[in-house]
């Protein structure tokens, strides 16, 4: 089965879409959505409904941390001091209605399919969003994955790049750098860990959407970057009146 | 792993013959089960070892498997299947004729022989060719040694047996942070010695031992079991090889010992370059290594076992990036009257091509008529008419700085020149052409206007067409015109 594996879409409708129809294009035969639906973006509500037509489909759709950041926020309350997060968290909160935003609210941490872990951030402790970014952090949330025998791999977002840790001949964890469109044989007697980047909000000096592929038949694992019209995301950030910063984010990929 | 029996069927395979023992694999003839025609020759590998058997050398079946399926080209088997790595491993590949460099080498040995020069040129340009295509693809293989190096009735070379290989695409499953030495002691480059994986000149390295052993019967580094012994490569000079053989030409002992270089910096940058070297003794440029006889004297490996104790490699960019840095650049010259201009423009052409690129290689070609050239007149015998050809391109090129490039002349003789020059071009792994974009020299000819573009279009590199064109202020004033 192929699956793709999207995380991160941050209420990046343009991105979102690029990705979806690259996926659909390249076989993926199940989505998987790893969290991070809304926030930053101009388009949350419309995300969240392509996610819950998605799920309807039989797709899988975890929930991130921004989630549960949009629910308690609302122009309406008080804020002191505000971040620009918390600007765009509270914008997010009312663009959503209740039922959606309720929706999001009881989406699972994890999914556990096939030798697959899901997970937004790591596994070691889902609700805290560890960052995994670092053979350190990368060996906590594989281990704990892996207490289940049945894990070999753990695939997530978060951190808004695109790396895959795996064990070589020594005791660490080696992190590797993926060349994005090469499929990378990850067969599955070792054990795997791949941040899969961002959708929505690449932070690496390259304006286009990530997400991989993973094909359980053939145990390959492939990362992509997909070109999509990032200027009118980001045309659409700044007519929505959200802060200029997540505009230039979008341009620059910075 | 036990012994299959011949007979035995296996995923749809059919075992036959035993071909080979070897210390880590046993190597079976197959065909198919059902007894369909294979477009080609099989051989099943099967590893002694099972990933149960908790042995490390499963690791590098894996590798191989790895490397294996991202490979093409006729350099390497071709892949058929793979087994389970964990229930039945093994690899079904392409059954490729031909002798392996070991067998060349032992036969030589039985009969108390050493190889002819323009045969160890011919075999190691092959491998050169060979580990090139492999470097395209940005894979090192980090094991090259004779009973790896299979070479083809045809004369091209096939590389062998890719378990200890390095794809920069793929987790190096071999590497470790301790960085320890892998490879087989007596052909690993020194910077594999101190575990960095990677790095296509390692590969030159062994190309390098292998010549030395064809030559001369020795190894260079002898066969250490240490890795202290390992190390010395990491300063010692071998013994030149002319001393042990006496009827090696200066020209090959440059050559081989350029390949031995402890820095990885002074070995040809590519191992195109190796090959173009070998492929064109005459046109190597003789330095002292290839004209020593004497041991290098104790007091200097002295010197640089105390500088090489501190000595620190770098881990090498991308393969294919790396020998893209260091192209080899032809430049097409008329040969007939060309104009001030034209032989101006391509000077400055072949000087911004190759002021980007330190350690890009020249070569300067021209292609003349076959029916200039008469046996009978003295002046216009080949030898004669080839020399008065190669000075004229010699002149040419004096102006350009070539301190950072090594450079090579040639007279070639066709009555197409454009077919001529791709020919050239594919032969030697030429990145790059310059030619003129219409030179007076080749509009005499019969198809003139075509030639540039015929080129263009079949050539297998880049081609840079150049206008020629004066600079404008030495148009002004023509009492200032050089001679160019």
């Amino acid at each position: 089965m192929k699956y793709a594996l999207l995380s991160d879409i941050h209420s990046n409708l343009h991105a979102f879409d690029a990705c979806l129809a690259h996926a659909q294009a390249h076989g993926a035969e199940r989505m998987a959505i790893l969290g991070d639906l809304v926030g930053y973006g101009a388009f949350p509500a419309e995300v969240v409904s392509r996610c819950q037509a998605l799920l309807n489909e039989g797709a899988i759709v975890l929930r991130g941390n921004h989630e549960e950041l949009i629910q308690t926020h609302s122009i309406n309350t008080p804020y002191p001091n505000p971040s620009l997060g918390s600007q765009t968290a509270a914008w997010t909160h009312d663009q959503l209605s209740p039922a959606q935003r309720f929706w999001l609210e009881i989406l699972p941490l994890t999914a556990q399919v096939e030798h697959m872990l899901l997970v937004h951030a790591s596994a070691d402790a889902p609700e805290r969003w560890h960052y995994v970014e670092n053979e350190r952090t990368s060996s906590l949330s594989l281990d704990a994955a892996c207490a289940n025998p049945q894990v070999r791999y753990v695939f997530g977002g978060h951190v808004h790049h695109q790396s895959l840790y795996y064990r070589g001949m020594g005791r660490q964890l080696m992190a590797f750098k993926p060349t994005a469109d090469v499929s990378i044989p990850t067969p599955k007697h070792r054990q795997w860990i791949a941040t899969i980047g961002s959708v929505g909000q690449p932070r690496d000096g390259n304006p286009r959407a990530m997400y991989a592929m993973f094909d359980s038949v053939a145990e390959k694992l492939t990362f992509y970057r997909v070109a999509y019209d990032h200027r009118a995301a980001a045309r659409a950030v700044r007519e929505a009146g959200l802060p200029e910063f997540f505009a230039q984010r979008l341009e620059t990929g910075k | 792993m036990k012994r299959l029996a011949a007979g035995t069927e296996l995923d749809g395979f059919r075992i036959g013959a035993c071909l080979h023992v070897g210390g880590m694999a046993h190597i079976y003839e197959v065909s198919y089960a059902d007894e369909h025609a294979a477009p080609f020759d099989m051989v099943m590998k099967v590893p002694r070892m099972t990933a149960s058997d908790g042995a490390e050398n499963i690791v590098s079946f894996e590798v191989e498997h790895q490397i294996l399926q991202a490979l093409h080209g006729t350099h390497v088997p071709r892949l058929v299947a793979a087994g389970d790595l964990v229930t039945m491993p093994y690899l079904v590949m392409e059954h490729v004729p031909g002798l392996t460099l070991q067998q060349v080498l032992n036969e030589s040995a039985q009969q108390d022989t050493r190889a002819k020069v323009s045969d160890m040129a011919r075999m190691g340009a092959a491998i050169a060719r060979a580990a090139h295509s492999l470097h395209q693809q940005n894979t090192c293989h980090l094991d090259l040694k004779p009973a790896n190096v299979l070479l083809h009735p045809d004369g091209h070379a096939v590389l062998l047996d890719f378990g200890l290989s390095c794809h920069a695409h793929y987790p190096d499953f071999l590497a470790e942070e301790l960085r320890l030495a892998v490879g087989s002691p007596a052909w690993i480059a020194p910077e594999q010695v101190v575990g960095v994986r990677g790095d296509p000149r390692s590969d030159i390295f062994a190309i390098g031992v292998m010549l030395y052993e064809l030559a001369t019967g020795a190894l260079p580094f002898g066969n250490p079991q240490t890795n202290g012994g390992m190390r010395q490569r990491l300063w010692m000079d071998p013994t030149p090889p002319r001393r042990l053989r006496d009827d090696l030409p200066e020209w090959f002992q440059e050559v081989v010992l350029r390949c031995l270089e402890p820095e990885a910096a002074k070995r040809y940058p590519s191992a195109a370059h190796l090959a173009f070297d070998l492929e064109h003794p005459e046109q190597v440029k003789v330095t002292k290594r290839g004209q020593q006889v004497l041991r290098t004297p104790f007091f200097t490996h002295l010197k640089r076992w105390l500088k090489a104790a501190g000595m620190h490699y770098q881990p090498s960019p991308l393969p294919s990036q790396q020998i893209e840095e260091v192209p080899i650049v032809m430049v097409a010259l008329p040969h007939d009257e060309p104009s001030d201009a034209t032989l101006y423009s391509l000077r400055q052409a072949v000087d911004r091509s190759l002021g980007i690129r330190p350690g890009a290689r020249l070569a300067v070609v021209t292609v003349i008529s076959p029916n200039q050239s008469n046996t009978t007149e003295s002046d216009k015998s080949e030898t004669t008419l080839h020399r008065q050809y190669r000075t004229m391109l010699q002149q040419w090129a004096q102006p350009l700085d070539l301190s950072q490039h090594q450079t090579s002349y040639h007279v070639l003789e066709s009555t197409d020149v454009a077919n001529a020059l791709v020919r050239y071009a594919e032969g030697n792994n030429v990145s790059m052409i310059v030619l003129g974009a219409a030179t007076r020299g080749l509009q005499m000819q019969r198809f003139v206007a075509t030639i540039p573009i015929k080129v263009a279009m079949e050539s297998p590199c880049t081609v840079i067409l150049v206008k020629p064109s004066l600079p404008f202020e030495r148009l002004m004033d023509e009492s200032n015109l050089n001679p160019l």
